[in-house]
């Protein structure tokens, strides 16, 4: 277990290192600067904006340096935010970006896992084919269609809750109702599937010989194998959270590190741009390890393959 | 498939049955006839349609502006007077396009990099899967918009951008199917008659895994064009005046509050498009019997 571990953080590292290789090469190929869309500035201040950050450097010293900072968990100034770190920045928004992934998330587990699981237990019923129609329906209707309907009937007809902003505890429902119900669908297909799979196993039958309630059979014995295909579906899931919420940000005007992302790139602000993708890197690596450790705690015969 | 396989002299016609089969199959099933009736209505209507209408694209009419649905303009107009029904048309070229295009170059590139790892076998074969893991593992929406941010948002790159994301399942189902496949006897028999490693790879085996490409590629469709609109909604994409569904679907979302067409019939025409897609993709899983696919 140990070996698998390293070997897969080893992997992770190498991976970490090639991002943050061709990211920081590729916005440098990249025409335009961080300072081209400021008005009037002279070629001298230029010289001294650039002098300032380093950029006057050859590229190579620019990438050593970076590193250096870098492994000291330093992320840079930004060239955008005057007398701003990336650190500071992304301290700010990542914060509101974690909430509404971990509402969104629970709220998906929670609808996905129960509607795949009434899907299984009642094949072939009209609970099945409700649940499955949604599954299909979740899959099919993406958040940015989703999202602007919502609003439409919820907020500007109905009044129920804000078009947008992020302030009190009612302008959660909407984004998480929108995100969450994105990832609901297909987790409710791989619950439907798993539990499917593993409800025609014997030892379900001898659960049901032994005289155990449906209830007890489903919850105790079919879920824990049953679920597998979701554990291994949830890594990239809140990696897509994560990045899914560039629109749900847009959407409903959330300052998340999301559209942060997306304006920094427009904005060509190099250390931000090159944060942000580390963190989010970083995230995804960090969950697929998880997600590979718990597979290997679940079923012991994918830590053989491992 | 194992017919087929078993016994490749009669491949020819052991094949038609088999995809008459298939055939058959597909048709009871009624959510997939029903898609692909209407995809073949939507890409036709696509297609077809602006050259029927008397209103371009690109027209505006700024004394009309935004006009709800009506009988000159089936449904309505946008702020710049521009017929709605064929920017949703128009749009839907686009996507579909797109779409196709960009599922094609995964597809091209999955199928040969997945058949060659599964084919060598080994260590080289470790290596290109590993490589795949890695990928895996990167940030790949971050980098399509890193790309459109800073090339211009070039319709063309942003195909090949989405291909080169989405290849990576399709070259792990391939080398799978290529693994079990290169044992059977039929290979061996082409090996002993001294054919290439290509000849082998693209005559002997490919046609042998043809059922779950299909099936992965109809699913990868939906997943492009998804891709697509996502970047055309925030702006990344296909840009205006030209016209996309996403490009159709942000505009909407901007001003549905006064004109709510606007919104409505891009969306549910996109919508119901991927439904269909999705649908067909599950009928077709479900008449050729594959099991290996993601879910």
């Amino acid at each position: 277990m140990l070996r698998f571990i390293t070997s897969r953080l080893l992997q992770s590292l190498l991976a970490l290192f090639a991002v943050i290789t061709a990211t920081f090469f590729m916005i440098r190929f990249v025409p335009g600067g961080p300072f081209t869309a400021e008005k009037a500035v002279t070629p001298e201040i230029l010289r001294n904006l650039e002098a300032h950050y380093g950029l006057d450097k050859p590229l190579w010293r620019q990438y050593a340096d970076y590193l250096g900072s870098l492994a000291q968990g330093d992320l840079g100034p930004s060239f955008k935010y005057p007398n701003r770190t990336v650190n500071e920045i992304i301290g700010d928004k990542l914060p509101v970006s974690a909430e509404l992934g971990a509402l969104a998330m629970a709220f998906a587990l929670v609808l996905g896992v129960t509607l795949g699981t009434l899907a299984a237990v009642f094949r072939n019923t009209w609970i099945d084919y409700t649940a499955s129609g949604f599954g299909l329906l979740g899959i099919s209707v993406p958040t940015f269609v989703v999202g602007p309907l919502l609003v439409l009937g919820c907020a500007i007809h109905l009044g129920w809750f804000n078009a947008s902003g992020w302030y009190g505890p009612s302008d959660r429902v909407l984004p998480t109702l929108v995100l969450g119900l994105a990832y609901a669908a297909p987790i409710s297909r791989l619950t439907r599937g798993g539990m499917l799979e593993v409800l025609g196993q014997d030892f379900i039958r001898t659960a049901r010989a032994k005289g155990a309630s449906e209830w007890r059979v489903v919850t105790r014995h079919a879920l824990r194998g049953g679920l597998l295909p979701v554990v291994s579906y949830l890594g990239p899931a809140v990696a897509g959270i994560l990045t899914g919420s560039f629109v749900i940000e847009t959407i409903f005007q959330i300052p998340g590190i999301g559209r942060e992302f997306v304006n920094s790139a427009f904005n060509r602000d190099y250390t931000l741009v090159l944060g942000t993708v580390i963190l989010y890197a970083v995230l995804i690596m960090a969950l697929n390890l998880v997600v590979d450790v718990v597979q290997a705690w679940l079923n012991p015969k994918v830590r053989l393959e491992g | 498939m194992e017919a087929v396989a078993a016994n490749p002299a009669a491949a020819p016609e052991q094949g038609s049955s088999l995809w008459h089969d298939a055939w058959l199959r597909l048709r009871k099933n009624r959510l997939a006839v029903a898609g692909l009736v209407f995809l073949l209505f939507v890409a036709a209507s696509c297609l077809l349609g602006p050259l029927f209408s008397s209103y371009g694209y690109e027209e505006q009419r700024l004394d009309l502006g935004a006009s709800p649905p009506g009988a000159q303009h089936w449904l309505g107009t946008d702020t710049l007077g521009r017929d709605l029904l064929v920017r949703t048309l128009t749009g839907g070229r686009v996507s579909l396009g797109v779409g196709l295009a960009a599922t094609f170059v995964a597809l091209t590139i999955g199928v040969v990099y997945g058949a060659v790892a599964g084919f060598v076998g080994g260590k080289r074969d470790a290596f290109m899967m590993r490589v795949v893991d890695i990928m895996y593992s990167l940030p790949f929406p971050i980098f399509v918009i890193l790309l459109m941010v800073f090339f211009g948002r070039n319709i063309i790159l942003l195909f090949v951008a989405i291909g080169a994301v989405e290849w990576l399942t399709m070259a792990r189902i391939v080398r799978s199917q290529v693994m079990a496949v290169k044992r059977m006897e039929f290979i061996e028999a082409a090996r002993s008659l001294g054919y290439g490693r290509r000849r082998i790879i693209f005559r002997h085996i490919l046609p042998n895994i043809l059922g779950p490409v299909i099936v992965y590629t109809t699913l990868t469709i939906p997943a492009v064009m998804l891709l697509e609109a996502f970047l055309s909604f925030l702006g990344l994409g296909v840009q205006p005046p030209m016209s996309s569904w996403g490009v159709l679907i942000k505009d909407g979302a901007e001003k549905m509050e006064e004109f709510p067409w606007l919104l409505v019939f891009p969306a549910a025409l996109f919508s119901l498009t991927l439904l269909s897609l999705n649908f067909v993709g599950d009928g077709l899983r479900d008449a050729l019997d594959v099991r290996s696919s993601k879910d």
